[in-house]
């Protein structure tokens, strides 16, 4: 889940308007793009990456260690498992609105597979210096910059906002993983704090989480335990309550979800919470001092 | 989005064949008197979509007509939960033996669908988990294998529930075939009750369709309640916009959940109070123009804090639609803008230029200044 120059990357849905747009950035920013899939244009190539039928078609001429979903909800789910089928490692999901169920059986074709998935409605992963794979300004020079810091978000735009943050006060980035802003997503906020635990460009890491779920108490329970600092903001203190959790899902997160929980949490894991984005950076100066 | 009591029987449970009372959905008293003499003694129910019926007064007992039709005169026109109750249904009363409860949903933490069975039917489940967890029994399901016969019966294993266990069992299995027919994210049966002689019937449904998949549920989206909006939400509706009106007076316009929530945060935490949630996020972007007309349409709103950060949204693109609408609607509250990523040096040149108004550098610093002018 974190973007490494080298990496060959497959672009589902190359010849739609988004993904014609941002895999040519990408490419722009030296992101290896080797391949797209169009069932209907198989054969041809699009700003010079070749098309294919199927990601499985696609891995048998061209090896891909990631593929990257531009496909609408109602197809997503068929775009998906066929990257699993191909053995892509690393599947990045933007598609926002798949349908729950489909939602479902994707995840049940991922398990005891090769792939990770990542998403969905993740706004996608940067590494600054190295590419990014997404709809992340990746190429804005004025927001990423390369660094050692590692930033985690449900959101694209606030993430966006933390990285420029970051950037303005001298403090470059190591890798950004979105993780999406659905409920139920491949890559949680632990298993990115794990990822970038283990990273060795990542000294320091910026956990962006939201109101609802219980992502951000599990992965309080591993930054417990991490040397590297840890520091966070969480959105949605003063939302009005999700009226949407039916009363048999509450009992399944055991009531937790709420802004109050999740601080207390990342707090007594001894994470520092901000009240503001901005106090981020100053968070992040103060623990390289002492 | 939910489904009445009613609709969840009607197009749920019944196709699927998990036995319901007899019933009738009545609109007035006329109707309920003779739904009453039809079906004899009866239940009558409000059909809202909200629980806590019974402690508002929305479930009363009928043994005639003339009682029914009182009782269906008594619910009409209540207001529960926030909801006026323009249906009541009438069911047949059951001898119920014993309550139970169950219930298939979407397991966040497990990505699978997850079945509950529980022995403490008639009560709030969260109230089950905290008393007596013990009762609770869960089954993940794989969606590969699905849920059949024996995961019902091994659900269902050493829970003493004498001959009704088969009939209990067959209810699970076609309640897991109801949850992925119909898309749900939830359908509860609570209670599930055992009657004198040993029939299984469900007394209540509780229906959540999954808002991703109205598209392909269109006769169950056709049924469900639709969600309660003010005037001004509804019109964002309208336009494929997430508007939510509040009490405050610092109007808001950013582009993602993440950073409209953020902004609400920070209105708060500088002592102002939001007057929306207005996400113009994903494909949505292109839809300033109107975003803001509802931010400025909300009476309340005396100052308004405008904060893009672009990735996918192109902050230029929303800056152009701010800029146009703010020319035609002429309001007469100040505005303080943070623009930055996408697009972010043609959106400052056009707000900056058209407008005459300088953006803030941090966002902090644009909120500050508008939770001040509203004071």
């Amino acid at each position: 889940m974190i973007y490494r120059r080298g990496q060959k990357v497959l672009v589902q849905g190359i010849t739609g308007k988004q993904g014609s747009f941002w895999a040519a950035r990408m490419m722009e920013l030296g992101t290896d793009v080797v391949a797209g899939v169009n069932p209907k244009r198989a054969g041809e190539a699009h700003n010079g990456v070749p098309i294919f039928r199927s990601a499985v078609e696609a891995t048998r001429q061209t090896p891909c260690d990631i593929s990257v979903i531009f496909i609408p909800p109602t197809m997503a789910k068929e775009a998906i498992i066929d990257a699993i089928d191909a053995g892509i490692g690393t599947i990045v999901v933007l598609t926002e609105h798949i349908p729950s169920h489909d939602v479902l059986e994707i995840f049940a074709h991922a398990r005891g597979s090769k792939s990770r998935i990542v998403g969905p409605n993740t706004a996608g992963i940067v590494t600054p210096g190295d590419g990014f794979v997404g709809i992340m300004p990746g190429h804005n020079p004025n927001i990423f910059m390369p660094g050692n810091i590692g930033v985690i978000s449900r959101s694209g735009s606030l993430g966006t906002l933390m990285c420029l943050n970051l950037t303005r006060a001298g403090l470059g980035q190591s890798a950004f993983i979105g993780i999406g802003g659905d409920p139920i997503i491949g890559t949680t906020t632990r298993d990115a704090l794990e990822a970038l635990d283990r990273d060795e460009r990542t000294s320091a890491v910026v956990l962006v989480g939201e109101i609802g779920g219980a992502m951000e108490e599990e992965a309080a329970e591993y930054a417990r335990g991490m040397k590297k600092s840890v520091v966070s903001f969480i959105a949605g203190r003063s939302s009005p309550p999700d009226k949407k959790m039916g009363h048999a899902g509450a009992i399944v997160t055991g009531g937790r979800g709420g802004y109050a929980s999740k601080r207390a949490a990342l707090e007594n894991a001894g994470v520092r919470v901000a009240d503001t984005p901005a106090e981020i950076a100053t968070f992040l100066s103060q623990a390289r001092v002492a | 989005m939910n489904l009445e009591e009613y609709a969840a029987k009607q197009s749920v449970l019944v196709p699927a064949g998990v036995p319901t009372p007899r019933g009738v959905v009545c609109r007035s008293a006329e109707q309920a008197s003779d739904a009453v003499a039809k079906i004899g003694p009866s239940v009558i129910k409000a059909q809202v979509p909200t629980g806590k019926r019974g402690k508002s007064g929305g479930i009363k007992m009928a043994d005639n007509a003339e009682q029914g039709a009182a009782a269906a005169h008594a619910i009409l026109g209540m207001t529960i939960g926030g909801s006026r109750v323009e249906r009541v249904l009438v069911e047949e009363r059951c001898p119920i033996e014993r309550e139970l409860y169950a219930a298939v949903l979407i397991d966040v933490s497990s990505r699978s669908p997850l079945v509950l069975f529980s022995t403490e039917g008639g009560m709030d489940i969260e109230e089950v988990a905290e008393q007596k967890p013990d009762a609770i029994r869960r089954h993940v399901v794989d969606v590969k294998h699905g849920f059949d016969t024996s995961d019902a019966a091994a659900l269902l294993s050493g829970l003493d529930l004498g001959p009704a266990t088969d009939a209990l069992g067959d209810v699970l299995v076609r309640l897991y075939r109801a949850f992925c027919e119909n898309d749900a994210e939830l359908v509860e049966i609570n209670p599930l009750a055992i009657l004198r002689g040993g029939k299984v019937v469900a007394l209540d449904c509780k229906f959540v369709l999954d808002d991703a998949s109205t598209f392909r549920q269109p006769e169950l989206a056709k049924v469900a309640s639709p969600p309660k909006m003010t005037d001004l939400e509804q019109r964002g509706a309208a336009h494929g916009l997430r508007f939510i009106q509040l009490d405050g007076n610092v109007g808001v316009l950013a582009n993602g959940a993440g950073l409209t929530m953020t902004t609400m945060d920070v209105i708060n935490h500088f002592g102002g109070k939001p007057a929306n949630f207005l996400e113009i996020g994903g494909e949505a972007y292109t839809k300033a123009e109107v975003a803001l007309d509802l931010v400025l349409s909300n009476p309340g709103v005396k100052s308004l804090v405008v904060n893009f950060c672009g990735a996918f949204a192109r902050t230029d693109v929303m800056a152009e639609g701010v800029v146009m609408a703010w020319e035609s609607l002429k309001p007469k509250i100040p505005a303080f803008f943070s623009i930055h990523g996408t697009g972010e040096d043609e959106a400052v040149k056009l707000v900056r230029e058209r407008l005459g108004i300088e953006p803030y550098d941090f966002m902090e610093d644009a909120v500050k200044a508008a939770v001040e002018a509203a004071k």
